[in-house]
């Protein structure tokens, strides 16, 4: 009897290919690659039948997998450019920068061989095709280990001109005590259909605070895809923003894992879209143990005809009593053809909790917008006024004054931009 | 300097105003009394020009400009200013933002320079003082948390700032207890002037005790049905609405 082969697109099948083309160099970690190319060989992309994957077809969307982006030397302009520690890491690859004295910095491909970092520690039980490809193919990245307090922004540029993909991974162990900001920024050109798969592992020790702030800036032809996988100690803090403005198709899954009591967290996220672009907010906060305390705010402001998708899962184990989690999604429609999908669920198995969530979209109010405009403020000022007060409440998590300062900013021009169109 | 004539307003096909014909000239100021439910509120908004309502017939003649086709942002530029019956809570909108790009916008339509921060915080400073408005609430969300007397001392902070030619009080007395009632009467008194024209309307007399009118009409089922000066309000007062409702 014959095997039976499932239908290959000629993107899996280019990956599928790349992976034994490569594996012999792929550098250390090679248990845990063939682990996770098992698991992607098996799945495939996810298509809209898998539940999470529902509202991003990937499988639709990624159709084909373009070569891997070549070294570059080409570097233009940064964001937050005022941040003193920043690492540039252009086409996947570090070509400039410096960390300050708590940070102690390897590339990935070192730290693997040397056994100092490990693939998909932080992912807690969560599995996910997007992390397994990247697991199965990452060749460039860093290794972060914070023992002082630090802030350091790693600026993600692209510099293609022609369809590539890039595939980087950061691994990040903060260690107990410290607190350390890390902010991520990822540019590229427009009018490129380049493809990111971007991982970041953050392993939050005990007392440890972070806070971490992802801009999306991509290109506007570029799909976007990447990932937070968190692991928090006892009694550690962590408070992450998804800011997403760039990228055609774009996708953020946070999966966050409390390893220890007491841990706090807040999950953020700002969506501003226009067009035809589609983004994605997913996450998976996996209440392990007793005593989490979870906020998670996500504000999406969608024109065009846009798309925005939200799906947050809170799961509390059946012997994580006293969890506290709040959970809300709010969206705002700017215009008739603009859309949003809200999927908030609760997986609660233990029986003395407070869980709660909430999920809106509407448009602008009318009564507040007549109220503005009737103390002399035309109706773009008046929009643009209540806009930026909406995305503002999700940006209050950043307590660095110049980067909220600068996503702020980036709203106002957003809506400016969209007056003069 | 305010002229409505034979004003016809419907709103999912229901009329609401039928006929209305209303002046109130420059230096007056005109009272609007009326029972629940005959379209007092409806005209204030019609006037500021909020959308949802259909004007099947007349004129609202501003300066001898009509308003009709006007964007409630030119009509405020134009000189008009209507104080809320419910001020609007806007979240996330600090109360000094939202006065300053208010002042500016004004400025802006009107082709003068908008102030300097200097200049806009002693404005906002002395009028907030006259008021006795707390500068800790000008540091707020806009109207949020307010309390009903302290959203009505901010519209008339908003009146004062503005500096309009035109003004209509709706119901500004409603919400306020008696002493928040004389701070907010001697807010609007100290505008009152030759060159600016007020609209009050009220569904009680004891408003018109602090801000005297020249003028009194009564409204009922959607028109004017009788006008005179400020002794007339107190017949109403008396005597109720019952025969005018009637009559209409």
């Amino acid at each position: 009897m014959a095997a039976i082969l499932p239908m290959r697109t000629a993107a899996e099948m280019a990956l599928i290919e790349r992976y034994h083309a490569e594996k012999a160099t792929l550098p250390g970690a090679a248990e845990a690659r063939a682990a996770a190319f098992e698991r992607f060989e098996k799945a495939g992309l996810p298509s809209k039948r898998v539940e999470s994957w529902h509202y991003t077809d990937l499988r639709n969307l990624l159709r084909e997998a373009p070569p891997v982006a070549g070294e570059t030397s080409a570097l233009g302009a940064l964001e937050f450019d005022d941040l003193p520690h920043r690492l540039v890491i252009a086409n996947g690859r570090l070509v400039d920068g410096k960390v300050s004295a708590g940070v102690e910095m390897l590339p990935l491909a070192v730290a693997l061989k040397a056994g100092r970092a490990a693939l998909g520690v932080a992912m807690g039980e969560a599995i996910d095709s997007v992390v397994d490809l990247n697991t199965a193919l990452c060749r460039e990245g860093l290794f972060l280990k914070v023992t002082g307090d630090a802030t350091l922004h790693l600026a993600f540029a692209e510099y293609v001109e022609d369809r590539r993909s890039v595939m980087p991974r950061i691994i990040v162990e903060v260690a107990p005590g410290v607190s350390f900001t890390l902010i991520e920024s990822h540019t590229g050109p427009n009018g490129v259909a380049y493809q990111k798969n971007a991982v970041v592992e953050l392993l939050i020790g005990e007392g440890a605070k972070v806070e971490h702030i992802r801009l999306n800036a991509g290109g506007d032809k570029a799909l976007m895809l990447s990932t937070l996988a968190a692991k928090i100690g006892t009694e550690a803090e962590l408070s992450s923003l998804n800011f997403t403005t760039g990228g055609e198709i774009s996708r953020h899954q946070s999966f966050i894992t409390y390893a220890g009591e007491n841990a706090k967290l807040r999950l953020n996220g700002a969506t501003i879209l226009k067009g035809r672009q589609h983004a994605d907010n997913t996450l998976v906060v996996d209440h392990a143990v007793p005593h989490g305390e979870s906020r998670e705010l996500f504000r999406s402001v969608i024109d065009g005809e846009a798309q925005g998708v939200f799906q947050g899962k809170i799961i509390v184990r059946p012997h994580a009593q006293k969890t506290d989690g709040q959970m809300a999604s709010n969206a705002l429609l700017l215009s008739d053809e603009a859309a949003m999908s809200n999927k908030p669920e609760l997986e609660i198995f233990a029986d003395d909790v407070v869980c709660a969530h909430g999920a809106t979209c509407g448009a602008l109010d009318d009564s507040q917008l007549f109220y503005l405009m009737a103390r002399g403020l035309p109706r773009v000022e008046a929009e643009a006024l209540l806009v930026e007060a909406f995305i503002d409440e999700a940006l209050e998590a950043v307590t660095h004054d110049g980067v909220r300062e600068a996503l702020a900013a980036r709203v106002s021009d957003w809506m400016r931009a969209r007056k003069e169109s | 300097m305010l002229e409505i004539k034979n004003l016809h307003v419907e709103i999912d096909g229901k009329k609401i105003l039928n006929g209305l014909t209303l002046t109130v000239k420059a230096g007056e100021v005109a009272a609007i009394m009326g029972p629940n439910g005959s379209g007092k509120s409806t005209l204030s908004y019609v006037i500021a020009g909020k959308e949802d309502y259909e004007i099947t017939e007349g004129e609202i003649l501003l300066n001898g400009q009509s308003v009709l086709e006007m964007e409630p942002n030119e009509r405020a530029a134009a000189g008009l200013f209507l104080a809320f019956q419910y001020p609007l809570e806007i979240p996330g909108v600090a109360t000094m933002t939202f006065l300053k790009a208010a002042m500016n916008a004004q400025r802006k339509a009107r082709g003068e320079e908008e102030l300097t921060p200097g200049d806009f915080m002693k404005r906002v400073r002395e009028a907030a003082a006259k008021l006795g408005i707390n500068p800790d609430m000008l540091k707020r969300p806009l109207n949020v948390g307010f309390s009903g007397g302290e959203k009505k001392r901010m519209e008339i902070l908003q009146m004062s700032l503005l500096d309009p030619s035109f003004c209509i009080l709706d119901e500004t007395d409603s919400g306020l207890d008696i002493d928040a009632l004389r701070i907010v009467a001697e807010g609007v008194n100290a505008l009152r002037g030759p060159s600016r024209g007020m609209l009050v309307i009220t569904h009680y007399q004891r408003l018109l005790d602090h801000i005297v009118p020249d003028t009194v009409h009564v409204m009922a089922k959607g028109r004017i049905v009788k006008s005179g000066g400020k002794e007339l309000a107190l017949e109403l007062e008396k005597n109720g609405y019952a025969d005018y409702v009637e009559a209409a």
